[in-house]
């Protein structure tokens, strides 16, 4: 007997007695309650808890621009799907064409989009569409600046997990960020910074890009 | 370190738990770290409206993949494999190992890096590794604390809770070779993050546990904060995860129950900064392999009493280790188990089938309910630690405690029989009684079983005794 059917038959026989398996009601809250103005400021301000910095802001090339010199990334990554509107004059901009890990870790930054994002708990969302890279992209380089679309932010989980099943059901891989790298591993305090990026920035844009 | 860390043979509780009452610095370390964490908890979860209404929908789901569990498993293989994933199954610890050992020897790698996972520390599959010639590097820092330390995890959630800054410090002085270093936590992350940069960029496999699998999409979930995590799931070439049967869920869907709920409950977040969500693997994206193995290990026992069963439905936030009274004074080590805590208490001994050293834990609690309040998929577990205690204790019948109470209960059947033992009783209590209790136990079996227990002295008359002599006066 192999360990599959040994196992699906102990299962079976665990389970004589037949218990009640159907799927559960949902009563919980499903769909968000707030405007727009206050999806975007609950967002803004849960990020912030995070220690992450973000902008908000109408020209997302030029902010994303100015985050990228502010924090001193003279080599930044990008996909090489980012659109062109989106990609800022000044640091030199390396796009990401199956590069080393190690090649990866020499940059400064990485400059991404995303795919949604959440404003209860300060969430964004990578799901590897356009413009996001690979997974390697955004986690290997010290410095992660995002931009977030206003319109993209949804107030709830059950909202932004709905708006990735369409993703997760292609098979794409998908990275929930909130907030930069941290542990609590040193007396259950939260410290900023150990393997992912120590220093985020989020860019909301606020007109359609 | 404490001796209870250095000595990792298993010991009952009340055995194990002296010494790591004697220490007064792990006690210290454990109160402040279960203090914060408790206040950030209660903190973030006053601030879901629904979260009564989440916490039935979770137990709910899990008890609906738990019902049909060989369903969703196929489900979920089939998910996974047309995805470009392979699955294994195994039916214990060793064959699991087996199974692991075998997928990075054939990747010819001596390294793997691994995420922090409960399910391969159960298993001890790094002593696999290591037997094999194949050094694993844990990359979750406490859990790099512990394995630097040469020590067991003491919390689900954080290893080395039992461990302050001070004494992190020291040890990565010392064997990180960090002479200088300071107590700052931020300065100690550092020294972890550039001891484990060069394994990262170089390791060919990664091992994982996982937190949930949905079976509709074949999406594993990790859910982490430091990004080793991350790491660990897409730079290496092969990952290899390990997974405990009872982790299925039915729906992608389902996540957005446990989203809410996980990272609340463990570290006291609103979000935990990273979760890690893939199926199979992606052309391009992170590893060209993805090994799912799915163990048993005493999970389709725990499944098979229905009492004992929601005890499965745990999602690992520990949230109920850090409200523990008992917990709280003894820390992890003493459970000798790598699920410490209320929750250890009720699984540890279902799935060793409650023998050997574990089946003292039940018995580790106050029931007072602490734990039942918090657990985030309702996991009543002051009720299944009684039914444990129980099931214990049915095992113990043929001991000398359990023929004793046979005699017992045949002697006090009659009333002939219990007034004969009652004056008996009298006779042979005297030796042992002081100031109205018995106290002074022979040494010995009795001693151990009196010790715990308050005995009044059996009184010179009876009721029945006295009624009798004032008929006759």
């Amino acid at each position: 007997m192999t360990g599959r059917e040994a196992v699906l038959a102990r299962i079976r026989a665990a389970l004589v007695d037949r218990p009640q398996a159907t799927e559960a009601a949902r009563t919980y809250q499903t769909a968000g309650e707030l405007d727009a103005t206050s999806v975007l400021a609950r967002f803004v301000e849960r990020v912030r808890d995070y220690g992450a910095a973000v902008v908000v802001t109408d020209d997302p090339r030029a902010a994303a621009g100015d985050a990228l010199t502010r924090e001193g990334a003279r080599r930044v990554g990008i996909a090489a799907d980012l659109d062109a509107a989106l990609r800022p004059d000044g640091p030199t901009l390396v796009e990401d064409v199956g590069l080393s890990a190690r090649a990866l870790d020499e940059l400064d930054g990485a400059l991404t989009t995303c795919a949604a994002a959440c404003a209860e708990t300060g969430t964004f969302a990578l799901d590897g569409c356009a413009g996001q890279g690979r997974r390697a992209l955004s986690l290997v380089p010290d410095l992660h600046v995002c931009i977030v679309r206003a319109d993209r932010i949804v107030e709830t989980i059950p909202e932004l997990v709905a708006l990735l099943e369409p993703s997760a059901r292609e098979g794409r891989p998908i990275v929930l960020v909130s907030g930069p790298s941290a542990t609590s591993d040193i007396e259950l305090n939260r410290v900023e910074g150990v393997h992912g990026p120590r220093r985020l920035v989020v860019v909301v844009a606020c007109s359609a890009v | 370190m404490s001796q209870a860390a250095r000595d990792a043979r298993p010991k009952s509780f009340s055995r194990a738990a002296p010494a790591a009452l004697a220490n007064a610095q792990l006690r210290a370390n454990i109160r402040h770290a279960t203090r914060s964490i408790r206040a950030k908890r209660a903190g973030v979860v006053a601030e879901v409206p629904d979260w009564e209404e989440l916490r039935s929908a979770a137990a709910a789901i899990k008890d609906e993949a738990l019902g049909r569990l060989d369903e969703v498993l196929l489900e979920l293989e089939a998910a996974v494999q047309a995805a470009g994933g392979r699955v294994h199954w195994a039916r214990d610890g060793a064959e699991a190992n087996k199974i692991v050992t075998g997928l990075v020897r054939a990747e010819g790698a001596r390294e793997v890096v691994k995420v922090k996972s409960l399910t391969t520390d159960e298993i001890r599959l790094n002593e696999a590794l290591e037997q094999a010639g194949i050094r694993p590097v844990e990359t979750d820092l406490a859990e790099l604390i512990v394995q630097l330390a040469g020590e067991r995890p003491s919390h689900l959630l954080v290893p080395a809770i039992h461990k302050n800054r001070t004494e992190i410090r020291d040890l990565f002085r010392v064997r990180l070779g960090l002479p200088t270093l300071t107590d700052d936590p931020a300065e100690l992350a550092e020294a972890a993050r550039l001891h484990l940069r060069e394994a990262f960029l170089r390791a060919p496999v990664a091992i994982s546990g996982a937190n949930f699998a949905a079976a509709d999409t074949g999406t594993v979930c990790v859910v982490e904060s430091e990004g080793n995590g991350r790491m660990c799931t897409t730079l290496p070439e092969v990952l290899i995860t390990v997974m405990g049967i009872e982790k299925a869920i039915p729906r992608f869907r389902d996540l957005e129950v446990f989203l809410q709920l996980l990272p609340r409950s463990s570290t006291g977040e609103r979000m935990n900064p990273y979760t890690s969500l893939w199926s199979g693997v992606r052309e391009g994206d992170g590893p060209r392999a993805f090994h799912l193995v799915l163990l048993d290990a005493g999970r389709t026992r725990v499944l098979a009493d229905p009492v004992g069963r929601p005890a499965l439905r745990c999602i690992r936030c520990s949230a109920c280790i850090n409200v523990c009274p008992v917990y709280r004074q003894t820390g992890g080590h003493a459970y000798h188990s790598p699920y410490a805590g209320p929750i250890g208490a009720i699984l540890s001994p279902q799935l060793a089938g409650e023998t050997g050293a574990v089946a003292s834990l039940p018995f580790a609690s106050s029931l007072c309910g602490a734990c039942y309040d918090v657990c985030p998929v309702l996991i009543d577990i002051p009720s299944i630690l009684v039914h444990e205690r129980g099931k214990v204790v049915a095992r113990k019948r043929s001991g000398l405690e359990g023929r004793s109470m046979k005699l017992l209960g045949r002697a006090f059947a009659t009333r002939i029989g219990y007034e004969r033992a009652q004056r008996l009783g009298r006779t042979l209590q005297r030796p042992l009684v002081k100031d109205g209790w018995i106290t002074r136990f022979p040494p010995g079996p009795l001693a151990a079983w009196g010790q715990s227990r308050d005995l009044k002295a059996m009184p010179p008359q009876t009721f029945r005794e006295w009624w009798e002599s004032r008929d006759r006066a």
